[in-house]
C-alpha cells in the first residue's frame, strides 16, 4: 500500500501553528538582544577587564561552546531547582538562549575587539575621551562592523537550535508540531511543513539582519 | 529500589557515552563522503547541478537538525519500512554533516587562486583530474582547521538523537535522573563528558588555525 500524504489534515490546526512560530520569533528576539548584550560585556571585560574575572569568563565561553544546547537546557530546567531555582519552561528556554548566544557572541565579538588597530585606542585616548567612550566610539563600533555578519548567522543558527527548548514543553514552533501530529497522526506532513517554516524563517532573519545592518553600518 | 551511588551513575553514563562516541564517528565519517560528493557537484560550474546543490545545502543548513531527524524516522517508516532510533539519527546526521562540510569545503576551494584552475585546464587535465591533482591537495591544508572544528558540532548534534529514542549519554542521562531524581548531578556529569569529548577537538582546531595562519 502507498501512503497518501494528506496536508489538508493541518488546516484545523493553522491557529496552533501560528502561536508556536510567534512563540520562537520571540524567544529569538529577545535572547538575540539579551545574549549579544552579554556578549559584548563579557568580550569587554576578556580583553579590558581585570585578569581572574577574564579566565572566568574565558571558562564560561568553552563550557557553553563544547556541550550541547539540550543538555544546558536540561540542566537549567530540571537540575537548577535542586539548587532552589525555580523556572518556568519559557523563562528557562529564555536564559538558556541568552546564555548560549552570549558564550557564542563573547567570542566573535572578541575577534573584532581585537581586529581593532591599538593606534586608533591611542588616538581616542590623546582627544582625552574617558574609557567608556573609546570603547563605545572607538572599540565597539568598529568590532561590530567588522564581525556583523559572524554575528548574524550566528543568532540563525541559535533561532534553528531553539527547536530543542520544545523537549522542555516551552510551546515553540516545534512543540506546535508534536502537539498537531498527536492529534491528527499526520508526522511527516506535520514536520515536513514545520521544517518549511523553519527555513521560511531562517530566510527571513537572514534578510531582515542584512537589511539592519545596511542601516547600522552604511558603507563610506 | 535499586540503589544508585556515584559511581552507578557514572559508569552508566560513561557507557552510553560509547553511543556518543559511535554515533558521532559515524554520521562525521559518513557525511564527510557525502559532503565531498556534494563539493564536487557545487563547484561544477553547471547552473542546474549547482542550482540543485544549493537547494540541498539551503535546506539542511536552514532548517532544525531536530526537525530533520522527525522527518527521517517518521518519513522512512510511511514507505512501511521499520526504523530504528539509530538508523534515522545516523541518516539525519549525516545529510546535516554533509551540507555543512560541503559549504566549509566550497569556502576553501574557491580561496585557491583562479591561475590554479586556468594553469590546470590548460594542460587539458578534465575536472576531476583538476580536482583531484591540483585543486583538493591545495585546499586540504586549509580545510582541516574548519573540518575540525566543526567535528564539535556533530558531537553535539549526537545529543539531539535522544528525543527519538536513541540511547546516547543525554538520553542516560534523561533516564538515570527519572530513576534517581538527582538531576543536578546527573546533567553535570553529562555536560562533563560532552565537554570532554568535545573540548580537546575544539583545542585542536584552534591550534591548527593557529599553525596556519602561522605557515601564511
Amino acid at each position: 500500500m502507498i501512503y497518501q500524504l494528506e496536508f489538508g489534515d493541518l488546516l484545523p490546526y493553522w491557529d496552533v501553528l501560528a502561536a508556536g512560530l510567534l512563540f520562537t520569533v520571540v524567544l529569538t528576539a529577545v535572547s538575540t538582544v539579551a545574549g549579544v548584550a552579554l556578549g559584548t560585556a563579557c568580550a569587554s571585560v576578556r580583553t579590558f577587564g581585570p585578569k581572574w574575572l577574564g579566565y572566568i569568563v574565558e571558562v564560561y565561553v568553552e563550557v557553553v561552546r563544547n556541550t550541547p544546547f539540550i543538555v544546558q537546557l536540561f540542566f537549567i530546567f530540571f537540575g537548577l531547582p535542586a539548587a532552589g531555582v525555580m523556572l518556568t519552561e519559557s523563562q528557562a528556554a529564555f536564559l538558556a538562549m541568552t546564555i548560549n548566544l552570549g558564550a557564542y557572541s563573547t567570542e566573535i565579538i572578541r575577534a573584532g575587539i581585537e581586529a581593532v588597530p591599538k593606534g586608533h585606542i591611542e588616538a581616542g585616548v590623546s582627544l582625552a575621551m574617558t574609557r567608556w567612550e573609546v570603547l563605545r566610539h572607538v572599540v565597539l563600533k568598529q568590532a561590530f562592523q567588522k564581525i556583523y555578519p559572524a554575528l548574524s548567522s550566528q543568532i540563525v543558527i541559535v533561532m534553528l537550535g531553539s527547536s530543542v527548548v520544545s523537549q522542555i514543553s516551552a510551546e515553540d514552533l516545534t512543540y506546535a508540531a508534536n502537539y498537531i501530529q498527536s492529534r491528527n497522526f499526520r508526522a511527516f506532513e506535520v514536520y515536513l511543513v514545520v521544517s518549511l517554516l523553519y527555513l521560511l524563517l531562517a530566510i527571513g532573519a537572514r534578510a531582515l539582519l542584512r537589511g539592519l545592518g545596511a542601516r547600522l553600518f552604511p558603507k563610506e | 529500589m535499586a540503589d544508585f551511588s556515584f559511581w552507578v551513575i557514572l559508569s552508566n553514563l560513561l557507557l552510553a557515552a560509547r553511543w556518543t562516541v559511535a554515533l558521532s564517528l559515524v554520521a562525521f565519517i559518513s557525511g564527510g563522503i557525502v559532503g565531498l560528493g556534494l563539493l564536487f557537484l557545487r563547484v561544477s560550474k553547471i547552473g542546474w547541478v549547482e542550482f540543485l546543490t544549493k537547494c540541498y545545502i539551503e535546506f539542511f543548513q536552514g532548517t532544525p537538525l531536530l526537525m530533520q531527524l522527525f522527518l527521517f524516522f517518521f518519513g522512512i517508516a510511511l514507505f512501511g519500512v521499520e526504523v530504528s532510533a539509530w538508523l534515522a539519527a545516523w541518516l539525519a546526521l549525516t545529510f546535516w554533516t554533509s551540507a555543512f562540510l560541503a559549504e566549509i569545503w566550497r569556502g576553501c576551494v574557491e580561496s585557491i587562486p583562479r591561475g590554479q584552475w586556468e594553469a590546470s585546464s590548460s594542460l587539458a587535465l578534465t575536472y576531476i583530474e583538476q580536482m583531484r591533482y591540483v585543486i583538493l591537495p591545495q585546499a586540504f591544508r586549509i580545510a582541516i582547521a574548519p573540518t575540525v572544528g566543526f567535528s564539535v558540532q556533530v558531537v553535539k548534534g549526537t545529543a539531539l538523537a535522544s528525543i527519538i529514542g536513541f540511547v546516547e549519554v543525554t538520553k542516560a542521562g534523561t533516564m538515570l535522573n527519572n530513576a534517581t531524581f538527582r538531576p543536578f548531578l546527573v546533567y553535570s556529569l553529562v555536560a562533563l563528558i560532552y565537554f570532554a569529548l568535545c573540548y580537546p577537538l575544539s583545542a585542536y582546531a584552534k591550534f591548527l588555525e593557529g599553525r596556519l595562519h602561522a605557515a601564511r
